[in-house]
């Protein structure tokens, strides 16, 4: 089953990091998509850029509204995402218990619906 | 046949598509199938084979309805064989129903609905005697239940007994599970209702799997120290007049010895583990009662120490209702009685009898026949055993109450 990881944490906080903290974070992240890698299970993922950099858009009536900003303001925000391919619940929430973004803010494991 | 078979082959179903609701479907249309078929041909060679057959050709069915693709066929072809295994070289079905229960009680599902879940589907209870055993409605106990079988289809949840530390932590839903069961089945002390006799029956049957499947696990032991002491005491309740006879009046040594060795060796296991817990707790005051059969006596001080510490470990208002009634038995029926009043803001206690016929006993015994006339009243009003509510109605005669 395929599972689309969801790694939600603190902007803010992310952004306010030391450069010796986020050079850390980003080796810990490097090695969790190498060892996902070698497990045979990534299909895909990668890192967001900040949500204040994300357009919202919506068509109403045939009128295409474009909103500057993301979907939804909320102090954690999605950050990144992996996409796994495992075969079951269990599989997919012991990836994300290793995802560095459980440890600093929280994972959402969410199934794919399979097409 | 069906009721020993049924969460056997839900299990069977369930554990090779990961769709609980589809299983119970399929299998009660061949459950349907049966009682037509059956009486005409005659019982086919290997029921139950037979049974999952037929529920695996409606699976087939319904997945071509929902055009899922490949790999719900895989899964039905590989069933396929195994059924033909089974009545071929008479290969015995697999018993899966563990594996479904620690599906049922995953931590991706809400603990609340965990319990329900598993009697639902391994002793095939319906919604409205879940519902009555966990004290909700029943409309609100169904959709718990569907919500609960879409997430594990939709999450993935797998049917595996989990490695040993995660065991542990989903055993408590396991165990709460089997005690519903038992505790439906206890509750119909005449046996009159065959379908309840065997809840009890089923109840000790799985606690005695999982003890023997976690022989290290004190709780395991614990609760089934719990259920075979009750069980020892399932002829003392009924006179023979078919009257209830309350625990404190029955005669010791109508109590079935056999069982109440067994429990007190398993309690005695389980307590050289030195991890101690609700259901070992509970079993310790049932240790407590029987020891009435040797002492001719009654330690309620224990046993409203026993309490104590079990309402240090969980917020039931059954336990709190029985230490009440142990605390009266140490200090007195107002003592008792000012525990009692210490729940009464529990909205679950408006509808259940016993915190209404403690109440009504305690109240008695200091003399407030009034309020004791309506708390008795309100206790038989919610009692549906007929033998206990003569009981209640010949205590609230006895008490100088007005009726």
């Amino acid at each position: 089953m395929k599972y689309m990881l969801l790694i939600y944490s603190n902007e803010k906080q992310m952004l306010n990091a030391s450069k010796a903290d986020n050079e850390k974070m980003l080796a810990a992240y490097g090695a969790y998509a190498e060892a996902m890698k070698k497990a045979g299970v990534i299909a895909g993922g990668d890192r967001l850029k900040p949500s204040e950099s994300g357009t919202t858009v919506r068509v109403a009536n045939g009128k295409t509204q474009v909103l500057n900003g993301p979907y939804a303001e909320a102090r954690e925000q999605l950050g990144g995402f992996f996409m796994i391919d495992v075969p079951d619940l269990d599989a997919a929430l012991s990836w994300a218990a290793r995802c560095p973004g459980a440890s600093h803010g929280a994972v959402e494991v969410r199934p794919v619906w399979p097409m | 046949m069906a009721r020993r078979s049924y969460g056997k082959l839900i299990a069977f179903l369930a554990a090779r598509t990961g769709d609980v609701a589809g299983a119970e479907d399929a299998l009660s249309d061949a459950f349907a199938a049966a009682l037509v078929e059956w009486p005409a041909r005659g019982i086919p060679q290997v029921p139950e084979a037979w049974l999952l057959t037929v529920a695996r050709r409606r699976l087939i069915d319904a997945a071509r309805r929902r055009r899922t693709g490949d790999e719900a066929a895989a899964d039905l072809v590989l069933m396929a064989e195994e059924l033909e295994a089974a009545v071929i070289r008479e290969a015995p079905i697999p018993d899966e129903r563990l594996r479904l229960m620690f599906a049922c009680a995953h931590p991706a599902i809400d603990p609340g609905v965990r319990a329900p879940l598993i009697l639902q589907t391994i002793l095939g209870f319906d919604a409205a005697t879940i519902a009555s055993a966990f004290l909700v409605s029943p409309a609100t106990m169904s959709q718990r239940l569907v919500r609960a079988k879409n997430r594990i289809r939709q999450a993935g949840i797998p049917f595996r007994v989990p490695e040993r530390v995660a065991l542990r932590e989903r055993l408590d839903a396991v165990l709460e599970a089997i005690y519903a069961a038992f505790a439906e089945g206890w509750s119909d002390p005449a046996a009159t209702e065959i379908r309840r006799r065997n809840l009890a029956e089923e109840g000790i049957w799985l606690g005695r799997l999982v003890a023997s499947l976690l022989p290290e696990e004190p709780e395991a032991l614990g609760l089934l120290a719990l259920m075979l002491h009750a069980e020892a005491r399932r002829g003392a309740r009924r006179d023979a007049q078919g009257e209830y006879v309350p625990l404190s009046d029955q005669a010791a040594e109508l109590w079935d010895r056999q069982l109440i060795d067994e429990a007190e060796a398993l309690l005695f296991r389980a307590s050289a583990m030195g991890a101690i817990g609700r259901y070992q707790l509970e079993a310790a005051v049932q240790s407590a009662h029987a020891a009435r059969r040797l002492t001719g006596r009654t330690d309620w001080a224990s046993i409203a120490q026993i309490y104590d510490a079990l309402s240090a470990l969980t917020d039931s208002p059954v336990v709190a209702i029985n230490r009440a009634i142990a605390v009266a038995e140490t200090h007195g029926p107002d003592a008792g009685l000012a525990a009692l009043d210490a729940l009464a803001n529990d909205a679950r206690l408006a509808d259940y009898q016993p915190y209404w016929a403690a109440r009504a006993g305690l109240l008695a015994r200091t003399g407030r026949t009034d309020a004791a006339d309506s708390a008795y009243e309100r206790a038989i009003g919610l009692e549906s055993d007929p033998a206990v509510r003569r009981f209640l109605q010949r205590r609230r005669a006895t008490c100088g109450c007005r009726s």
